[in-house]
């Protein structure tokens, strides 16, 4: 698992029903590409987040997948709407295997 | 033929126009291939997708990006310059309404992002934004 992982998001508390919100997320990640060397001349290997989704109460709002050319600590703006109280889940998958997730609440009244 | 000093400048110099032509369409093929990869080849229209995107990014690491794409399913973005030019690809679910994103991307120089849609009845629109990078982001 790569070192000092943290996500961050931003989601509003609440909302009215069928409003549309939006979301920023930012995680704390090196994104190394694959491309630079180290000081003797040894590639350094790839380690990036490759996938991200949103999800709302298990319905999907966004799947990304990611490439070495996303910038290191991966931020996304992207808007949802929100038809119901309930949870926002956020997951970010590691070329290493490690899952981080994050969950949100947000009421609708 | 005798080596003499003008057949050497002669000869070196044609290398160097052969191999800076050999260079430049091998990098813009590579986004094309991997646009095609979507696509399947197929026609591409212009107009619903549009890029949001610095003119000038001083810093090739972190060069912000934002689309909108009204009615796409799919949005994948590329950088026709970088070693890799396949950058992110975007899923929309039903409770995306805009169907618009940000992000941060890495550029290896000055060059076109270019950002292909799959819209909903399957055909894709694409465009593109030129950057102009001033110091670039792949290391080194």
């Amino acid at each position: 698992m790569a070192k000092g992982v943290k996500p961050r998001v931003k989601v509003p508390k609440t909302a009215s029903a069928g409003e549309t919100i939006t979301i920023k997320t930012l995680i704390s990640h090196k994104m190394e590409s694959g491309q630079r060397k180290d000081s003797d001349g040894n590639a350094i290997p790839r380690s990036i987040i490759n996938r991200f989704t949103a999800d709302f109460n298990g319905e999907n709002v966004i799947d990304v997948t990611l490439e070495p050319a996303v910038s290191t600590n991966p931020y996304f703006q992207f808007d949802s709407v929100v038809p119901e109280s309930g949870d926002f889940k956020f997951t970010w998958y590691d070329d290493d295997g490690s899952v981080y997730e994050e969950t949100k609440s947000i009421k609708v009244g | 033929m005798k080596l003499t000093r003008r057949n050497m400048i002669a000869i070196s110099s044609g290398a160097a126009v052969v191999a800076s032509f050999g260079a430049m369409p091998a990098f813009a093929s590579l986004a094309d291939d991997a646009i095609a990869e979507i696509t399947g080849g197929a026609e591409m229209g212009e107009g619903a997708l549009t890029i949001t995107a610095p003119e000038i990014a001083e810093n090739g690491n972190t060069v912000p990006i934002s689309f909108d794409a009204p009615g796409a399913v799919m949005v994948a973005l590329f950088a026709d310059g970088n070693p890799t030019p396949k950058v992110a690809s975007f899923k929309f679910g039903k409770l995306s309404p805009s169907h618009s994103a940000s992000t941060r991307i890495r550029l290896a120089g000055t060059q076109n992002v270019v950002a292909v849609a799959q819209m909903e009845d399957g055909s894709f629109q694409k465009t593109q934004a030129n950057i102009k990078v001033t110091i670039g982001g792949c290391g080194g």
